[in-house]
């Protein structure tokens, strides 16, 4: 562990964390902007050009508010749970893979991998990052003392792990055919052909249970507005409100660079075509681009589940599929090799 | 000593789906509704006393504020009452005119309730693409009076102002454009699979029961009861007008959306008849300056976007009614809330409520 090692390490944590609140604040942007468009309206475009400085607005407008802790939470928890969601959202980004190791253009001795930590069970640290992410959720809904909040904190602890299972069964199968659960090794693996050519079933019940894993509509019951007013946030306010929020786009980009990561190949060109002179690591941006564009395009276009038919379409559905992808799997690998 | 408990979860008067001031208080088990109280009174103004005061000409204005997305449809029943009551007949014309607006009204309402619906149940786009085409009535209605949505435009004897001549123009235009529109509503709704899992079988209510707790309107005619009073009881012109009333089967928050669809559909069939056949001629028939109806008493009701809109005057002779009382078709209808989301979840009462398309203006008055 040399000192350009630290140094080097230091300046990707950076970057990457900058990278995310960067995008973390244009998603809000961009959000508004689509769902304008989808609208027929034109979504922000005051604050700077086409609206451009509106993030920063937001951002200083939620720092200045009132803070206010109700008298009837439990402070501690209170306190804890939006910090919890937070780190949890942003540190599941540290084992992603953004492109190939490079040297820099000659500026690094040795060529070092983009990704802050090249884990061997990345995919399982991401798993248990987002585990951990529900926590955030169930305190913030439990401690707020309010009846909306724990209805929907109780929601989103019952609809994140049981879409957990089928998200983890469905990723099996892209670990089988790999045969690792680092992430830089699945990249690499894809360089012929991305697993979504061979795993359609699997990356089908990957995105869907991604929907569900983000509380985004059609599965955002825990927030659900017109039922649970503001779900389990609905106490918070100010920085805290604003953690939440930030940690729901952190995870659905997350989620994204996770679909583009193990079913699209991550920062690899076109199947067959390569990278056609693009940087890999616009390949990687310009393909979780696409994720977090879907996931609005849904959000603004679907009505929502009912909460009994979410966790039926779970158990009874997504589960018994996700395990056949495992079985179907294992029998092609078998039989083919 | 571990024991189970309903949970009382108090929803409203402050809710983002109640539709306004209307407290429901929900007893749950897990999120199961064992019991539901209805709680309505905030938005109580005191309309039928107001009237008691007041004589006859100047109430119109108060029956905007009923049914606020309906203005002119309650209008219409107050005016129609007085009329009766004191035996004027408004001109031909006036009548059509009449006619055209109070369903012009009656899809701009539907509009109304089909986004609020819509949103409630998590498809948030619908509400805009809705407001764009109630934004085009409602330019009609500025153009015609003046006002866009607590319009006091009909009178006791007729209407005030003639159609301008643009109005053809922009409403056949309307008239025209409006059926690609709902196809377009119905292209995301009406076979998307969620919106059929959360309101197929949902706040179900059969025929029997609708009838016995009051339900009138859309609500009535998705149980399949097909009652509508400009069809059972015809009044002003539409007896002359073709159109059909459309029912449900089995009475579930999706027939009654459908229901509501197709009767905007219908509303635009009868428009355009009207604007065909509207005669020329005097809009405001001879009414005298100080109203004193003959004693005696009287019940007129009209067919309003949410259902039954029944007026009762009963006239001491003074130029003031001794008593006025609405039947507010959303006061009625929202007692049938209760049956409908009895077993279903905190979900089911966003859908129903929806469903019913209460305006609490109404149900308070």
């Amino acid at each position: 562990m040399s000192v350009l090692w630290w140094l080097v390490t230091l300046v990707k944590v950076g970057v990457i964390f900058g990278a995310v609140l960067g995008v973390v604040a244009y998603m809000t942007l961009a959000e508004r902007k689509v769902s304008g468009h989808i609208q027929l309206r034109l979504g922000p475009n005051r604050v700077g050009p086409f609206g451009l400085l509106q993030p920063i607005a937001d951002g200083l407008k939620l720092m200045f508010k009132e803070d206010i802790i109700p008298d009837h939470v439990d402070k501690v928890i209170y306190l804890l749970a939006p910090a919890i969601s937070t780190v949890a959202a942003f540190a599941a980004y540290a084992v992603i893979p953004l492109g190939p190791p490079t040297d820099f253009f000659g500026l690094l001795p040795e060529p070092v991998p983009l990704q802050i930590a090249d884990v061997n069970i990345g995919i399982l640290y991401i798993f248990a990052l987002s585990s951990m992410g529900v926590y955030g959720i169930v305190l913030a809904g439990w401690s707020s003392n309010n009846k909306y909040s724990l209805l929907g904190g109780l929601r989103s602890s019952a609809q994140m792990i049981s879409y957990e299972l089928s998200l983890g069964m469905s990723v099996v199968g892209v670990l089988m055919m790999s045969g690792s659960l680092s992430l830089t090794r699945v990249v690499e693996d894809q360089a012929g052909l991305w697993y979504v050519f061979l795993q359609p079933l699997g990356f089908i019940i990957f995105i869907i249970a991604a929907f569900a894993e983000t509380n985004r509509l059609p599965f955002d019951l825990p927030e659900a507005e017109p039922e649970l007013v503001a779900g389990y946030h609905t106490e918070y306010s100010s920085m805290k409100f604003s953690l939440f929020f930030m940690s729901e786009y952190a995870a659905m980009f997350t989620i994204s660079a996770m679909a583009v990561t193990l079913y699209f190949g991550g920062w690899q060109g076109l199947p067959g075509l390569g990278t056609l002179g693009i940087p890999p690591v616009l390949w990687f941006v310009g393909k979780v681009a696409f994720f977090l564009f879907l996931f609005l395009w849904v959000r603004w276009t679907l009505p929502r589940f009912r909460y009994d038919q979410l966790m039926n379409l779970g158990w009874k559905v997504f589960l018994p599929l996700s395990l056949l992808n495992v079985l179907l799997t294992g029998l092609g690998l078998v039989l083919l090799r | 000593m571990l024991e189970t408990r309903e949970l009382i979860l108090n929803m409203g008067p402050q809710h983002p789906s109640t539709h306004g001031v209307l407290r429901l208080v929900l007893k749950l088990e897990g999120e199961t509704i064992v019991g539901t109280d209805v709680v309505i009174g905030y938005l109580h103004r005191g309309s039928e006393k107001i009237a008691e005061n007041l004589p006859y000409f100047e109430f119109v204005p108060y029956t905007d504020r009923l049914d606020y997305t309906a203005a002119l449809s309650s209008n219409l029943g107050y005016v129609m009452a007085v009329e009766k009551i004191s035996s004027i007949r408004p001109p031909e014309r006036a009548e059509y005119v009449r006619v055209i607006l109070t369903e012009f009204q009656r899809i701009a309402a539907h509009l109304v309730w089909l986004a609020t619906h819509a949103l409630d149940l998590g498809a948030m786009s619908v509400f805009l693409y809705c407001f764009r085409e109630r934004e085009a009535i409602l330019d009609l209605f500025e153009m015609v009076t003046g006002a866009r949505l607590t319009i006091n435009f009909f009178r006791i004897g007729g209407v005030p102002a003639d159609l301008p001549p643009q109005f053809f123009a922009r409403s056949w235009e309307f008239v025209e454009t409006f059926p690609d529109r709902i196809k377009e509503y119905e292209a995301l709704l009406t076979r998307n699979k969620i919106w059929l899992k959360r309101t197929r079988n949902v706040a179900v209510i059969s025929a029997e029961d609708a009838i016995d707790l009051g339900l009138t309107g859309p609500s009535l005619r998705g149980s399949g009861v097909s009652f509508d009073v400009r069809r059972a009881e015809p009044y002003s012109i539409y007896e002359r007008l073709q159109f059909d009333i459309p029912i449900g089967e089995k009475g579930d928050v999706f027939d009654r959306y459908m229901v509501r669809m197709e009767e905007m559909r219908q509303s635009l069939r009868i428009i355009r008849q009207c604007l065909e056949q509207i005669p020329e001629g005097d809009l405001l028939s001879r009414v005298p300056r100080k109203l004193k109806p003959a004693p005696g008493e009287v019940y007129v009701r009209i067919e309003a976007p949410k259902g039954e809109l029944g007026f009762y005057i009963v006239s001491d002779g003074s130029e003031k009614p001794y008593r006025l009382k609405i039947r507010g078709p959303s006061f009625v209808n929202l007692q049938s809330l209760p049956a409908m989301v009895q077993g279903g979840l905190v979900a089911d009462v966003v859908a129903a409520i929806g469903s019913i398309d209460v305006v609490l203006g109404e149900v308070d008055r």
